[in-house]
C-alpha cells in the first residue's frame, strides 16, 4: 500500500457514471491501476463491465466522470493525440475480434500500418510479427485465415495483434469465456507470461474465478453500476457477505 | 390510436436518420482529402466493387438490349420507321434505362454487400478493434469503399450500355438483316454529347449513393446478426429509393444545360 501511495496510477477512473436513456449503467465506478498490476472486476451480466472497459478507451462518450491513463485525461484529447495514446493500450475483445477478410498475418501487420514509429532500430514489421506470433505459440498459422482457426487459437491470435504495439496496458473482455477449460487455461497462463516478459499492467474482465485467483493482485466487484467490494482474491473469497460469496461459489 | 401515435414517431425517425446519413456523408468529404489515404484498400475495394460485377452487368445489359428491341419492334414497325431503332434504342438506354437499371443491379450487389461487411464487422467488434488500435476505419473502411463505388458505378455503366447496345444489334441483325456496321454507324450519329455527358456524371452520384447508403447502414449496425440482414436490406431499399430521387434532380439539372 505504501509503494502504490508513491507510484502515480497507469491508469485511473473516477466516478465514472454512464447511461443510455433513462438507463444508468455505471453509477460512479472508481479503479486505479498501478504498473504491473493485475487488477480483476468481476460482476453479473448487464453490471457494466464492458461499458466501463469501452468508455476506458474511447469507444463510448461517459455521461460523467474522469478516465486518465497515462495521467491523460482522455476525455480533453484530440483524435490524433488518443489514437497514439491508444497504441499504449492492448485490448483483447471478447470474441477475438480478428478481421475475417485478412490472414493471421494482415491481422498482426495491421496496428503497425500507421505506427511504424513503435518498430525499434534495424527491427522489420516481419520481425515483430514473429516475434508476437512466437509469444502465442503460432508462427506455423501465419498465412491462415481466421476461419481456419480454432476459438483458442484465435483468442491467441487477437492476443498476439493486442501486443504488436508493445502496450504497456493491456485490457481483457473475458479472455477466456466461450473457450473449453483447457484451452482457458493456456490462455492465463499465456497472459501470466506476457505480463512476466513486458511488465504489462492489466485490467481484466471476468467471470471466470479460476482465472481471477491465477491472475490477480487484487479484484473489484462490481454491483449494479457502482464498486461493491475490493480485496485479494482471498479476502474476497473468504468473505462472509452474501453477495461476495455468490461470486466465488 | 397506437396507429396514429406511431405515424409522428416514423415520421422522427426518419428525419432523424436523414440528418444521420447527412452527417455520415459530410465526414466523408472531410476525410476523403486528409492524408494519410487508403491507397492500397481503395485499389482491391475498386477490383472487387468493379471487376466481381462485371459479369451480372453484363448478363443484365445484354437482355435489357435484347428485350427493349424485341419489344419496341413490331410498334416502329407498324409506323414504318425500323430504321428509327438504333437511334431510338441507343439514346433509350445511354440516357436513361442503361444507368437506372443497372445502378439498381449494383445497389442490389454492391449495396447490400457492404451493408453486410460493414454490418458483420460492427458487430463482430471488428471495427471497435481496429479503432483501439489507433487506426481510423471510417476511413480505412468507408472512404475507400464510398469512392471506389463513385469511381466504378460509371464504368460499369458504360460497360454494361455496350453490352446492352450488342444485344440489340443482335436481335435486329437476326429479325431485320441489319449488319452490325450499319447498326453501329446509325447508334454514333444518333448520340451527342448532350446525351452522354449527363448520363455518365449522374452515374457518378448513382455510384455515391449506392456505396454511401451501404457504408452507412453497416457502420452503424446493431442488434447482433438481426441487424447485419437488416443492414443490408434496408440499404438497398434506401439507395433504390434515393437512385430515382438523384435521377429525378439529375435529368432536372440536364434539361437546363443540355437541350433533351
Amino acid at each position: 500500500m505504501s509503494i502504490k501511495n508513491n507510484i502515480s496510477p497507469v491508469l485511473e477512473i473516477k466516478d465514472l457514471k454512464k447511461s443510455f436513456g433513462d438507463h444508468q449503467v455505471l453509477k460512479g465506478f472508481n479503479v486505479s491501476l498501478y504498473p504491473q498490476e493485475n487488477v480483476v472486476i468481476m460482476g453479473k451480466s448487464g453490471s457494466g463491465k464492458s461499458v466501463m472497459i469501452k468508455c476506458l478507451v474511447g469507444l463510448m462518450k461517459a455521461t460523467s466522470g474522469t478516465i486518465k491513463i497515462k495521467n491523460k485525461d482522455i476525455s480533453i484529447l484530440g483524435q490524433t493525440e488518443l489514437d497514439f495514446l491508444r497504441t499504449e493500450i492492448g485490448f483483447l475483445f471478447q470474441g477475438s475480434a480478428l478481421y475475417d477478410s485478412m490472414t493471421v498475418r494482415e491481422n498482426l501487420e495491421f496496428p503497425l500500418r500507421r505506427h511504424k514509429d513503435k518498430l525499434r532500430f534495424r527491427e522489420s514489421v516481419h520481425d515483430l510479427v514473429h516475434e508476437a506470433l512466437e509469444n502465442v505459440g503460432l508462427v506455423d498459422a501465419i498465412d491462415l485465415m481466421p476461419s481456419e482457426l480454432s476459438g483458442g487459437m484465435k483468442r491467441r491470435v487477437a492476443l498476439a495483434r493486442a501486443l504488436i504495439l508493445k502496450p504497456s496496458i493491456m485490457l481483457y473482455d473475458e479472455p477466456t469465456t466461450g473457450l473449453d477449460p483447457i484451452t482457458a487455461k493456456e490462455i492465463i497462463h499465456l497472459m501470466r507470461n506476457i505480463q512476466d516478459r513486458y511488465g504489462t499492467s492489466s485490467l481484466i474482465i471476468t467471470h471466470d474465478v479460476d482465472c481471477a485467483r491465477v491472475i490477480s493482485n487484487r479484484i473489484i466487484l462490481l454491483v449494479d453500476g457502482i464498486n461493491y467490494a475490493e480485496g485479494t482474491y482471498d479476502e474476497l473469497s473468504s468473505s462472509k457477505d452474501s453477495m461476495t460469496k455468490m461470486f466465488f461459489k | 390510436m397506437s396507429l396514429v401515435n406511431t405515424y409522428p414517431t416514423r415520421l422522427y425517425n426518419f428525419l432523424i436518420e436523414i440528418g444521420d446519413l447527412s452527417h455520415f456523408a459530410i465526414r466523408y468529404f472531410k476525410e476523403v482529402f486528409k492524408g494519410p489515404y487508403e491507397t492500397s484498400e481503395l485499389i482491391k475495394q475498386c477490383y472487387i466493387i468493379g471487376n466481381r460485377s462485371l459479369f451480372l452487368v453484363g448478363v443484365t445489359g445484354f437482355i435489357l438490349g435484347l428485350v427493349f428491341t424485341l419489344q419496341s419492334r413490331p410498334t416502329l414497325l407498324e409506323f414504318g420507321a425500323a430504321s428509327w431503332m438504333p437511334s431510338m434504342v441507343s439514346i433509350s438506354i445511354v440516357r436513361e434505362i442503361g444507368p437506372v437499371v443497372i445502378a439498381l443491379i449494383c445497389a442490389g450487389k454492391i449495396g447490400s454487400g457492404i451493408g453486410a461487411e460493414l454490418g458483420s464487422m460492427r458487430v463482430t467488434e471488428q471495427i471497435d478493434a481496429m479503432e483501439v488500435s489507433g487506426t481510423n476505419p471510417f476511413k480505412y473502411l468507408v472512404v475507400t469503399r464510398i469512392t471506389a463505388t463513385t469511381l466504378m458505378l460509371p464504368l460499369l455503366v458504360i460497360f454494361g450500355d455496350t453490352i446492352a447496345l450488342i444485344g440489340s444489334s443482335l436481335v435486329e441483325y437476326s429479325k431485320g438483316g441489319v449488319s452490325f456496321t450499319l447498326y453501329f454507324n446509325k447508334v454514333i450519329k444518333a448520340l451527342s454529347f448532350g446525351d452522354i455527358l449527363p448520363a455518365t456524371i449522374k452515374t457518378f452520384f448513382f455510384g455515391f449513393v449506392i456505396g454511401l447508403v451501404g457504408c452507412y447502414k453497416g457502420y452503424h449496425c446493431k442488434k447482433g446478426t438481426l441487424g447485419v440482414g437488416e443492414a443490408s436490406n434496408i440499404a438497398v431499399v434506401y439507395a433504390s429509393m434515393l437512385l430515382f430521387i438523384v435521377d429525378f434532380i439529375a435529368v432536372f439539372i440536364s434539361d437546363i444545360f443540355f437541350e433533351i
